[in-house]
C-alpha cells in the first residue's frame, strides 16, 4: 500500500507540491487528473526519486517503508515503476541488454536468482508479441528512432517484464492512437491483481474507458482538491477543470 | 571457457575503487645502471647478442635523438622527464626458459593474477567461445612480455608449421636477421620523431610477426605487456609483416603495477601489408593511470604506423585507451597501394587528472584509397581528452575517400574534450567527410536507468558502452568483454 501524507516538494526553489495526501491500497488503480502545471509529473518524479527535487515536508511510504529515503534504484527494486511521459533514448544500448540488466539488477537486490539469456529472451519475446510490437524491438536501441507511440509501448513492455508492485504511469496515453491506447490499457489490466496497484496520470477520459480506475483524484496547484469514483472523470470530461478548481478555491 | 572466465574475474576484481593490479612480482632482476649513453646502448645490444648492424642502427638512432627536441605541440602538460634517471635495461636473471615448465612459478602466478591464460591448455580452453552466435573461436597465441624480455612464447611451433613467425623481436634479430633488417625502420624511420628515435636506440623487446604469402594466420596473436621494475622505462618494438594475401589479427593489452614515480613508455609499432594483405591490430591499454591526483601514472608515448604497401591491402587499428597518466599516440596508415584501406577505431577514456592526446593519420597516396576514422573520447574528473587527426590526400591519390566520426562525451563539469582535425587535400576528386559531436552525460538518461533498477555506476557504464558501441564491436571477442568492464571501471566515481 502506498501512503502519501502531506507531501510537499520544490524544485529550484519553486514549490510544486503543497501537501499531497493520497492512499493507494494494494490491488487498486487510481487516476490523477488535473490542469497543466498542477504537479502531476512532479509527484511521479518525487516518488521515483529524481535528482533536483527537494521534499520539504511530509512522508511517502510503501508497505510502511519510507521510500523517500531510498535511492531510485532501491525504490525500483522495492517494486516502484515509473512509466515516463517522455521516455529517454539510450544510443548504442539495445533493448534486450537494457531490460535484462535492469531485471537482474532488481533481482539481485531482492536476493532472487538472475535470469540467463535464454530465460530472459523467452519472457521478453512473449511480451513483445502480446503488445503487438515488431520482432526487432528487442534488438533496437532503447527508444532510439522510436515513434511516440512506440516509445510508450516500450514503457509498457518494460513494466510488464519488471512486474512492479506499484506503477506510476505519467501520461502514458498521450500521443497514442486508439489501437495503441487499448494495447497500453490492456497491458496494465493484465497486471491487475491483489499484489499490483497503479497511479495513472492522464488528461483524458478515453484511457479510463479501457482502464477503469477505482478512484479518481483531481490535482490542482500542488494539492488534491477533489477525489471520487470513476464518475468523477466523466464529470471532468464534460465540465472541464475550471469549475472544480473554482469551487475548491 | 575457463581462461575467459578468469580474465573476466580478474577484471571484475578491479571493480573496487582502487587499481588492484598494482602489485609487484618478486623476481630477481638484472638491471643496467640508470642513464642513457653509447655504453648503455652497447650493453643492451651485447646482452641481446645482436649482430653489428643492429648496434649501428641503435647508435645512429641515438645520435639523431641527441639532436632532437621533445615535441610540444600536443595538448598535454608534461613534467620535465629526466632521461638520465631511467634504467634502460632490466631482465629476469634466470636464463631463458626452454619451455613453459621452466618458467618461474612466481611469474606464472603473476600472469594468473592478471588473468592471462598463459598455459596452452588454458589458452585453448579460453578461446572456445561460449557465445552461441560467434561459435567456435580460433585459439590465441600469447607472447608474454615481462619488462624487457619475452619470458615465454606459446604456440610458436604450431605457427611455424604454416610458416608464421611469431617471436620476441630480439630472437628475430638473431634468427631472421635478413627479414628484420629489410623491414625494421621501413615504416617508422629511426629518426622519425623524438620518442621513436629513443625507442630505436634502446628498445629491448617486443614482438615480431611474419605471415608468409597467402597464409591466413590460424590464430589470433596476442602480447600482454607489463612494466614490472621500478623506474624501468619500457621500450617495446613490434614489427608485423603480412606478405601478399596474408592475414593476421594481433591483440595487445597492458596492465601495469602501481607506482609512485612516473614511468616512461615509448613504444614503436610498425606494420607492413603487401598486396591483398590484411592486418588487424587491436589494443586495450590499461597502464596505471596514476592516483586521483595524477601521481605515479605511466607516460605513454607511442608511435604506431602501418604501411599499406601493396594494392588492396588493409590495415585496421582498434584501440581502447583507458590507462596512463599521459597518452601521446596516433596510430596511422600510409595508404600507398591502390585501393588500399585504412581504419582507425578508438575509444579513449580519461578520468581524474589523466591527459590523452590521441588520434590518427591517414595518408592517401594510392588511387581509390579509403579510410575510416571513428573516435570516441570520454572525459571525466579533471581530465583532458584530445582527438588529433590528420587526413592527407596527396596529388596522385585520385578517388580517395575518408569518413571521420569524432564524438566526445563529457562527464562532470571539470573535464575537457578537444577535437583537432587537420585535413589536407591536394586532389580534386577526393571525398572527405568529417562529423563531430560533443555531449554531456545526460541526467535524464541516468535517472531513466536507475528508475529501472540499475545502480548509478552501472547506469554510467551502460550509457558509456552504448556511446562506444561502434568501436567496441570492432574489438575481437576476447577483448570486447574485458573492454566493456574496463570502461565501467575507469569511470568509477566519476558521477554523483
Amino acid at each position: 500500500m502506498l501512503e502519501i501524507k502531506n507531501l510537499a516538494a520544490e524544485i529550484d526553489g519553486k514549490q510544486i507540491l503543497k501537501g499531497i495526501d493520497l492512499v493507494v491500497p494494494d490491488g487498486e488503480i487510481h487516476a490523477i487528473m488535473g490542469p497543466n502545471g498542477s504537479g502531476k509529473s512532479t509527484l511521479g518524479y518525487v516518488l521515483a526519486g529524481r535528482d533536483g527535487y527537494t521534499v520539504t515536508a511530509g512522508t511517502a511510504t510503501f508497505d510502511g517503508v519510507d521510500i523517500l529515503a531510498m535511492e531510485p534504484e532501491q525504490r525500483a527494486a522495492a517494486g516502484l515503476f515509473l512509466a515516463f511521459q517522455y521516455p529517454v533514448e539510450l544510443p548504442g544500448v539495445n533493448n534486450a541488454n537494457f531490460l535484462r540488466t535492469a531485471m537482474n539488477a532488481q533481482r539481485r537486490t531482492r536476493g532472487e536468482p538472475e535470469l540467463n539469456g535464454v530465460e530472459f529472451l523467452k519472457l521478453a519475446r512473449a511480451e513483445t508479441k502480446r503488445l503487438s510490437m515488431p520482432d526487432d524491438t528487442l534488438k533496437r536501441n532503447v527508444n532510439v528512432g522510436f515513434s511516440g507511440g512506440e516509445k510508450k509501448r516500450n514503457e509498457v513492455l518494460q513494466m510488464e517484464l519488471l512486474r512492479p508492485r506499484i506503477a506510476v504511469l505519467d501520461e502514458t496515453d498521450s500521443g497514442l492512437d486508439i489501437d495503441a491506447l487499448k494495447i497500453v490499457a490492456d497491458g496494465v489490466n493484465a497486471l491487475r491483481s491483489p499484489g499490483f496497484s497503479a497511479v495513472v496520470i492522464t488528461h483524458y477520459q478515453r484511457l479510463l474507458d479501457h482502464l477503469v480506475p477505482d478512484r479518481v483524484h483531481v490535482l490542482s496547484d500542488g494539492r488534491i482538491i477533489r477525489s471520487g469514483g470513476p464518475e468523477l472523470a466523466l464529470t471532468l470530461e464534460a465540465e472541464g477543470y475550471a469549475a472544480i478548481v473554482a469551487e475548491a478555491a | 571457457m575457463a581462461a575467459v572466465e578468469e580474465t573476466i574475474d580478474a577484471v571484475a576484481a578491479v571493480t573496487g575503487s582502487t587499481y588492484k593490479w598494482g602489485f609487484t612480482t618478486d623476481i630477481e632482476m638484472d638491471i643496467a645502471p640508470k642513464g642513457l649513453n653509447e655504453d648503455i646502448i652497447r650493453l643492451i645490444s651485447a646482452r641481446k647478442e645482436e649482430p653489428e648492424w643492429m648496434l649501428e642502427y641503435r647508435l645512429a638512432a641515438y645520435a639523431g635523438w641527441l639532436k632532437m627536441e621533445e615535441p610540444n605541440w600536443a595538448m598535454l602538460k608534461i613534467a620535465p622527464i629526466d632521461y638520465q634517471d631511467v634504467h634502460y635495461y632490466a631482465a629476469p636473471k634466470k636464463p631463458r626458459p626452454k619451455s613453459l615448465a621452466d618458467v618461474d612459478p612466481a611469474l606464472l602466478e603473476m600472469y594468473e593474477k592478471l588473468g592471462i591464460p598463459l598455459r596452452e591448455r588454458e589458452v585453448l580452453a579460453g578461446v572456445v567461445g561460449s557465445d552461441e552466435e560467434e561459435g567456435h573461436r580460433p585459439p590465441v597465441a600469447i607472447d608474454a612480455v615481462l619488462d624487457s624480455v619475452s619470458v615465454a612464447t606459446t604456440f610458436r611451433k604450431n605457427l611455424a608449421e604454416v610458416g608464421v613467425i611469431f617471436c620476441p623481436i630480439s630472437d628475430a634479430i638473431r634468427e631472421h636477421p635478413d627479414l628484420v633488417r629489410q623491414y625494421l625502420g621501413s615504416v617508422v624511420p629511426k629518426q622519425d620523431n623524438y620518442f621513436a628515435a629513443l625507442n630505436s636506440a634502446v628498445f629491448t623487446d617486443g614482438s615480431f610477426v611474419f605471415i608468409p604469402k597467402g597464409v591466413r594466420c590460424p590464430m589470433q596473436l596476442s602480447t600482454y605487456f607489463r612494466i614490472n621494475t621500478q623506474n624501468t622505462g619500457q621500450f617495446e618494438r613490434t614489427l608485423i609483416i603480412a606478405e601478399e594475401g596474408a592475414q593476421v589479427s594481433y591483440l595487445e593489452g597492458c596492465t601495469a603495477p602501481q607506482r609512485d614515480e612516473n614511468q616512461l613508455h615509448a613504444a614503436v609499432v610498425e606494420l607492413v601489408a603487401m598486396a591483398d594483405a590484411r592486418i588487424k591490430y587491436s589494443t586495450v591499454q590499461n597502464w596505471y593511470p596514476g592516483d586521483e591526483d595524477g601521481l605515479g601514472g605511466i607516460y605513454n608515448f607511442v608511435t604506431k604506423r602501418g604501411d599499406c604497401r601493396g594494392a588492396r591491402s588493409k590495415i585496421s587499428w582498434t584501440q581502447m585507451e583507458t590507462g596512463s597518466a599521459i597518452t601521446w599516440k596516433y596510430p596511422s596508415c600510409i595508404l600507398r597501394g591502390d585501393d588500399s584501406v585504412g581504419e582507425f577505431y578508438s575509444v579513449a577514456v580519461t578520468n581524474h587528472k589523466q591527459q590523452a592526446d590521441t588520434g590518427t593519420k591517414m595518408i592517401h597516396i594510392g588511387r581509390n584509397t579509403t579510410s575510416t576514422i571513428v573516435s570516441k573520447g570520454i572525459s571525466a574528473g579533471q581530465s583532458n581528452n584530445t582527438y588529433r587527426g590528420l587526413v592527407k590526400v596527396r596529388p596522385q591519390a585520385a578517388g580517395a575517400r575518408n569518413f571521420t566520426q569524432c564524438d566526445s562525451l563529457l562527464i562532470g563539469n571539470d573535464c575537457g574534450a578537444h577535437t583537432v582535425p587537420y585535413i589536407e587535400s591536394r586532389n580534386p576528386t577526393a571525398r572527405l567527410e568529417h562529423e563531430a559531436t560533443t555531449s554531456k552525460i545526460d541526467e535524464d538518461q541516468l535517472f531513466y536507468c536507475r528508475q529501472r533498477g540499475l545502480s548509478q555506476e552501472d547506469a554510467v557504464g551502460m550509457i558509456v558502452n552504448g556511446f562506444c558501441k561502434d568501436v567496441l564491436k570492432e574489438l575481437p571477442m576476447e577483448f570486447a568483454v574485458e573492454a566493456t568492464k574496463l570502461l565501467a571501471v575507469s569511470l568509477e566515481g566519476s558521477v554523483g
